[in-house]
């Protein structure tokens, strides 16, 4: 019988001055873990971003827990999204989006 | 319930940022954004030739931001008889000495001298980075630190990225297997290259170190070397494991 996948929620925070949309961001990601994985590890990733909110600054990615340890080195080692330099930071990451939306509204980075 | 290894009971320390000292409100944004980030202490390197103005201005700031400034030396000796006049002149002076190893002469001299804080190999071609088990047999027992700047990791990209992760990946093994302390440093000179400490164990997967390793690292391994050189600067310090308890009318007479 074929397993439930169980995910992980990732809550990031972008530090840049440049506006961008959720595209790009996802973009800038996953080009970054193609970079240091090659495309059999993001392959097993199964990265998406699930919603990023320009005013905050503010990201939530998800991707397959297995995959966790890659996808937090590919988010951090990301420099540059579209053009423009930025640092995107990890805030929290949770098995659910409803507890992790719990855990970064007490988060004042 | 609390877990054990919570971060709030953790002081974190990036022992290398490296802001343009000419420029005070460039030294301003790092120090804030360390501390922003979550660091409780900021070493950073200063020149060896007259670096009491550097610190002085350096030290205001992080009063100002809450933040605990270490100060720094970083050696770039040409042979070890440099390096041990220049040990000789700055050790009482400052805090931490870290040498860059640009020669293995150098390196080996730099291993074996307890005055010696970290050892750290700026280069990224794998001739040119001495640290093997010869190295980390004698850091061991000189109590030195192998520094690994970040930075690099982040800038890099390409067949010297895969350079410098392969070396990082040997040398971190080997540094495990004989008892050298590691320490995990942002090396970082614009704001944007800085991450927090947690950013940084998560990165190391790059490199096959384990997170638990990688958290002390940024923690427990630069703390360990602060506190020890702080005691030695005091003034109650006599020779290695010798510290005056008492002096004056504190003194019980026989």
């Amino acid at each position: 019988m074929p397993q439930r996948i169980r995910r992980r929620y990732i809550a990031v925070k972008i530090d840049g001055n440049h506006p961008f949309n959720g595209k790009t961001l996802q973009d800038a990601v996953w080009n970054n873990m193609l970079r240091l994985f090659g495309e059999y590890g993001a392959s097993q990733a199964e990265l998406f971003l699930v919603e990023y909110d320009p005013e905050r600054q503010q990201a939530i990615f998800c991707c397959s827990h297995k995959s966790l340890d890659l996808v937090k080195a590919s988010i951090v080692a990301t420099t540059k999204i579209g053009e423009e330099k930025t640092a995107i930071h990890i805030l929290r990451v949770s098995g659910t989006l409803k507890s992790l939306r719990r855990k970064i509204q007490t988060i004042f980075l | 319930m609390p877990k054990a290894g919570n971060a709030a009971v953790k002081k974190f320390v990036d022992l290398h940022l490296c802001p343009r000292l000419e420029n005070p409100a460039h030294l301003k944004q790092m120090i804030e954004k360390a501390a922003e980030l979550g660091y409780k202490t900021v070493g950073i390197p200063f020149p060896a030739q007259q670096p009491q103005e550097n610190i002085k201005l350096a030290k205001k700031i992080c009063n100002d931001t809450g933040v605990e400034l270490v100060t720094r030396i970083d050696l770039s000796p040409n042979n070890p008889a440099e390096l041990l006049k220049n040990l000789r002149k700055l050790r009482r002076k400052i805090e931490v000495i870290a040498v860059k190893c640009y020669s293995k002469t150098v390196a080996r001299q730099a291993a074996k001298d307890r005055r010696v804080d970290i050892l750290s190999f700026p280069s990224t071609s794998p001739r040119k980075r001495f640290f093997n088990s010869a190295e980390a047999n004698l850091a061991s027992k000189a109590l030195a630190a192998f520094e690994i700047d970040m930075a690099p990791l982040l800038y890099l990209q390409g067949f010297r990225r895969c350079l410098l992760l392969s070396c990082l990946r040997k040398e971190t093994m080997t540094a495990t297997k004989r008892g050298v302390p590691l320490i995990l440093s942002s090396g970082a000179s614009d704001a944007l290259l800085l991450r927090k400490p947690k950013d940084y164990a998560a990165l190391t997967y790059l490199f096959d170190l384990d997170a638990k390793t990688a958290e002390q690292a940024v923690s427990q391994n630069p703390q360990a070397i602060i506190e020890r050189n702080r005691r030695k600067l005091s003034p109650d310090y006599i020779a290695p494991d010798v510290y005056l308890v008492r002096r004056g009318k504190d003194c019980p007479s026989e």
